[in-house]
């Protein structure tokens, strides 16, 4: 667009768009400077914004509290643990649907998205009752596995995108050159595809970091990651708002900024590519 | 572009993923199905063991009979319906607002878009504690600042505020696709309406909004899906107290709650049509986009 | 070595046969093209040849051996892709190794191949590079040396020059040639340009629709045409073709002129016509003559000098020993 913008109008646009910006970015800004008041000033009347004695007793805390370190140790092994799962299950499918595709390939790739919009508590009960019986209740590897096989369909699918988009031609050069269908996949195809692979990779982090139905319902003390040890903070007993705030924020942290890293997958991954 | 090697190579590379979600949907679909034709209180004695009584289609009878099913209907309405009407609304404003020429574009996205990298537990939890708390919530202060009576927010005002807690968190996504799809926009097509002698709010009106049309049903379609299935918000705010059970939190209880299986079951059949219903839409935009 | 034999071999997808029984030898040294316009299957042949395609049924023989069912890797075969199919991540240096490190040829004998590719394809100052820094003429030099350094038993070429601008191809045109010269190697060479046909072949093969319609050298492809198909698409610009009572009078259902042996005068001839459009080459001028004998006005060639007013009366005469016949079902009549 080769237009002329009035130095007036940017000017209004930048204040309106920082306005609006900072206002749905407060509720985070705040649990972040509230995680460095004391617990006297966190609720101090009028609220103080920046004028207060900075601390990070809170998060010494919240880190000494018995097992953060397991919750967050959890939250670790289940989210990286989903995701290198289910990457190693989804490349090789994703190559088939990508590079020898088939009458049934978009019906299948369909087929797989769809089982993502399953509603969870529709199945809950029969999960439930296989985790009992398989002794899975409250472990990281039953959780690893729910989480794998919900973000699964997304993982196929994003990693299916980036593959399209490298040119059969340069797959089958290699062919020609004499690798070996390994040797294509290891020396050629993975290589050009290592953006893509490291996308996905985020985005399926993210996205586990932050479940919370299945977290919820199938963990108890032991397996239990971030999300559950939040919850708990929601009792009566847990009204301390500069621990609450330190907690979240560690909580969330790593996240936002992975999350800054992958804004741009995140529109083509979480609508299915419908929105490029 | 294949030989009969490299499709029997991608028929077993493609074989790990289709068994495991075959498996992952048709095993639990089929128990829950079971479930909700039986009779199933684990806690007084019922077992798969001691075989379970066949009831036909008395739970679902039941599940749509009972007094709490009608206002959980009611409420899951008015959520989705209200959270979709902020976020599409809004975010095609800010989506608007974003695309004009500014300094610091960058910030400014990084910004709005952060709520949704918020762990659900935690947001509820803050807006719970930190602003909707009558006494030391910050809105309580705000009220009280211009000499109001501060409000108990999730009590009082329960579904208003649910709907602004998860529309805090939705907003960003759909921010974040319009804007994308606003990106898109052939911006000469803008520059013949402005020849046409079209003012800002027609070319609105009938390119900019006609345009983004797709985008908006997209956020919708997968908003829905989600929002039907909302829990953690409800699990740390409210419970499920002061008018705010949804028709999943409501499945939720009568299987972990109340232990009432058989039920519980038969409400989650009807979530799954109910999901199914609009996923079948989304899965023809997404298939359209796929033969493109 | 490097002779290759299409023994009844055909291609179907799902139902669609869209290479017919087809027999096709082509001898060791030999540079043959398979010309047609688009969708007649000659990618798809040269793909079968490659073994990036299964045939249906038939037999593809290398140097005598069978190889049907012998996978791409292992056909000892190179070749250029219309993309170039480089690959992005490697430099140039490693991108023309890739075959030789499948082969697990040595360093020394390696390097010693791409300095010498490099050399012959003046690409010595750009090894380092990437592709995504090289100009397309030199990308597809890169392909070229690619294929060179394994020192195949043929090369293959699909459409290689098609991504190139005019000036660039006639150039890459005689390299190719050149190269043919030096290496002595079987070359199948695919392309929709009849003239990149006729003037690199040593053998043209003409499909459509999956058939073979003639098999020959240029010359004899030029100046004998089998069909009217053939008569159509070789040769630049096109033969005039002519049905109805005018061919009748030569016992053919169709006969063919081609415009060099057109003669045309103002003031005498056998046919009647109005000058359209002149095209000024500076050697040769054409000339589009609007008569009543065929729907499209026929196309004469005369020298640079002549000049024709648009609208001028004039008479054509058609040499008769370079007339072409034609039966009714396109054939040629001797």
């Amino acid at each position: 667009m080769a237009r002329s913008v009035t130095q007036n109008r940017k000017i209004i646009n930048t204040s309106a768009a920082w306005a609006v910006g900072l206002l749905i970015f407060f509720p985070i800004l705040w649990t972040i400077l509230t995680s460095f008041k004391t617990e006297a000033q966190a609720i101090s009347d009028p609220p103080v914004f920046l004028a207060f004695d900075w601390t990070l007793e809170n998060y010494g805390a919240v880190m000494e509290r018995s097992n953060y370190a397991r919750f967050l140790w959890n939250s670790i092994v289940i989210a990286g643990g989903s995701t290198i799962l289910g990457i190693i299950i989804a490349v090789p499918a994703a190559w088939s649907m990508a590079f020898v595709p088939s009458k049934r390939t978009k019906d299948i790739l369909l087929w797989m998205l769809s089982t993502k919009m399953l509603p969870a508590v529709g199945v809950l009960y029969p999960i439930y009752l296989l985790f009992i019986k398989l002794g899975l209740l409250d472990t990281k590897f039953g959780l690893t596995i729910v989480l794998m096989l919900i973000n699964l369909p997304i993982i196929v699918w994003m990693l299916y995108t980036y593959f399209k988009e490298i040119p059969g031609e340069i797959l089958e050069a290699a062919r020609m050159d004499g690798a070996s269908l390994k040797e294509e996949v290891l020396y050629v195809l993975t290589p050009m595809a290592i953006p893509g692979i490291a996308s996905t990779l985020l985005l399926n982090v993210i996205l586990a970091w932050n479940e919370a139905f299945w977290t919820l319902n199938l963990t108890a003390a032991k397996a239990a990651p971030l999300t559950a040890f939040i919850a708990s903070y929601s009792s009566p007993e847990g009204l301390f708002y500069a621990k609450l705030s330190a907690a979240s924020t560690m909580a969330i942290a790593p996240i936002l900024i992975l999350g800054w890293f992958s804004q741009k997958q995140l529109v083509s991954g979480l609508t299915f590519g419908a929105v490029k | 572009m294949a030989t009969q090697h490299s499709r029997s190579a991608a028929r077993l590379m493609m074989a790990p993923a289709v068994v495991l979600l075959l498996g992952w949907m048709l095993i639990p679909l089929s128990m829950t199905l079971f479930f909700s034709f039986k009779k199933y209180l684990p806690l007084r004695g019922d077992s798969m063991a001691n075989g379970l009584e066949w009831v036909g289609f008395a739970n679902y009878a039941r599940f749509v009979g009972s007094s709490a099913f009608w206002p959980s209907v009611q409420a899951t309405l008015v959520i989705v319906g209200g959270v979709l009407v902020i976020t599409v609304v809004l975010g095609v404003l800010l989506a608007l607002l974003l695309n004009q020429p500014m300094w610091g574009q960058g910030v400014v996205r990084i910004l709005v878009i952060a709520p949704f990298f918020v762990m659900p537990t935690v947001s509820a939890l803050v807006w719970k504690n930190m602003f909707m708390d009558p006494t030391n919530g910050l809105l309580a202060y705000l009220w009280k600042f211009f000499g109001a009576e501060p409000i108990a927010w999730l009590s009082q005002a329960s579904l208003p505020s649910l709907i602004m807690i998860v529309s805090w968190q939705w907003l960003p996504f759909a921010t974040l696709i319009l804007l994308t799809a606003i990106q898109s926009l052939d911006g000469e097509q803008l520059e013949a309406a402005e020849m046409d002698g079209a003012p800002s709010i027609k070319r609105f009106w009938f390119i900019v909004l006609p345009h983004l049309s797709r985008a908006i049903t997209i956020v919708i379609l997968i908003q829905t899906i989600f929002l039907l299935a909302i829990f953690a918000e409800i699990f740390v705010t409210t419970g499920g107290a002061f008018g705010t059970k949804t028709l999943s939190y409501l499945i939720f209880q009568r299987v972990l709650e109340s232990q009432n299986v058989g039920l519980g079951s038969a409400g989650g059949v009807y979530a799954i049509i109910l999901a199914n219903i609009v996923a079948i839409f989304l899965m023809r935009i997404v298939g359209k986009n796929l033969d493109a | 070595m490097g002779q290759i034999q299409l023994n009844q071999v055909t291609k179907s997808f799902g139902d669609v046969q869209v290479i017919p029984p087809l027999d096709l030898t082509i001898e060791d040294g030999e540079f043959t093209v398979f010309v047609g316009p688009s969708g007649c299957g000659k990618s798809t042949l040269l793909r079968l040849i490659a073994g990036l395609e299964d045939i249906t049924s038939g037999h593809i023989a290398i140097d005598g051996t069978d190889a049907t069912d012998v996978p791409p890797a292992k056909r000892g075969l190179a070749m250029v892709f219309q993309s170039y199919a480089l690959y992005p991540h490697m430099s140039v240096r490693k991108n023309i190794a890739f075959p030789m490190r499948m082969a697990g040829i040595d360093q020394a004998e390696q390097d010693r191949r791409i300095e010498a590719a490099a050399k012959a394809l003046n690409l010595t100052d750009y090894l380092d590079r990437r592709p995504g820094q090289l100009s397309g003429g030199q990308r597809q030099r890169v392909a070229i040396g690619r294929a060179i350094v394994r020192e195949p038993a043929a090369f293959l070429f699909d459409e290689p020059l098609s991504n190139l601008d005019a000036a660039l191809r006639v150039g890459m045109r005689l390299e190719i040639s050149e190269m043919h010269e030096r290496l002595k190697t079987t070359m199948i060479y695919v392309t929709h340009d009849q003239v990149e046909a006729m003037t690199m072949a040593d053998k043209i093969v003409v499909l459509r629709a999956g058939i073979v319609e003639q098999v020959g050298s240029p010359l004899e492809l030029y100046q004998r045409p089998g069909n009217t198909f053939v008569a159509g698409f070789i040769g630049s610009p096109k033969m005039n073709l002519i049905n109805g009572p005018e061919a009748a009078k030569y016992n053919a259902a169709t006969i063919g002129i081609r415009p060099e042996h057109i003669d045309i005068s103002e003031t005498e001839g056998m046919w009647q016509g109005t000058v359209g459009v002149s095209e000024h080459l500076g050697s040769d001028t054409f000339f589009h003559i609007q008569s009543g004998l065929s729907p499209e006005p026929l196309t004469v060639r005369a020298s640079g000098e002549r000049k024709l007013k648009y609208g001028t009366e004039v008479y054509l005469t058609p040499q008769a020993d370079h007339l072409h016949r034609f039966d009714q079902n396109g054939l040629r009549i001797e």
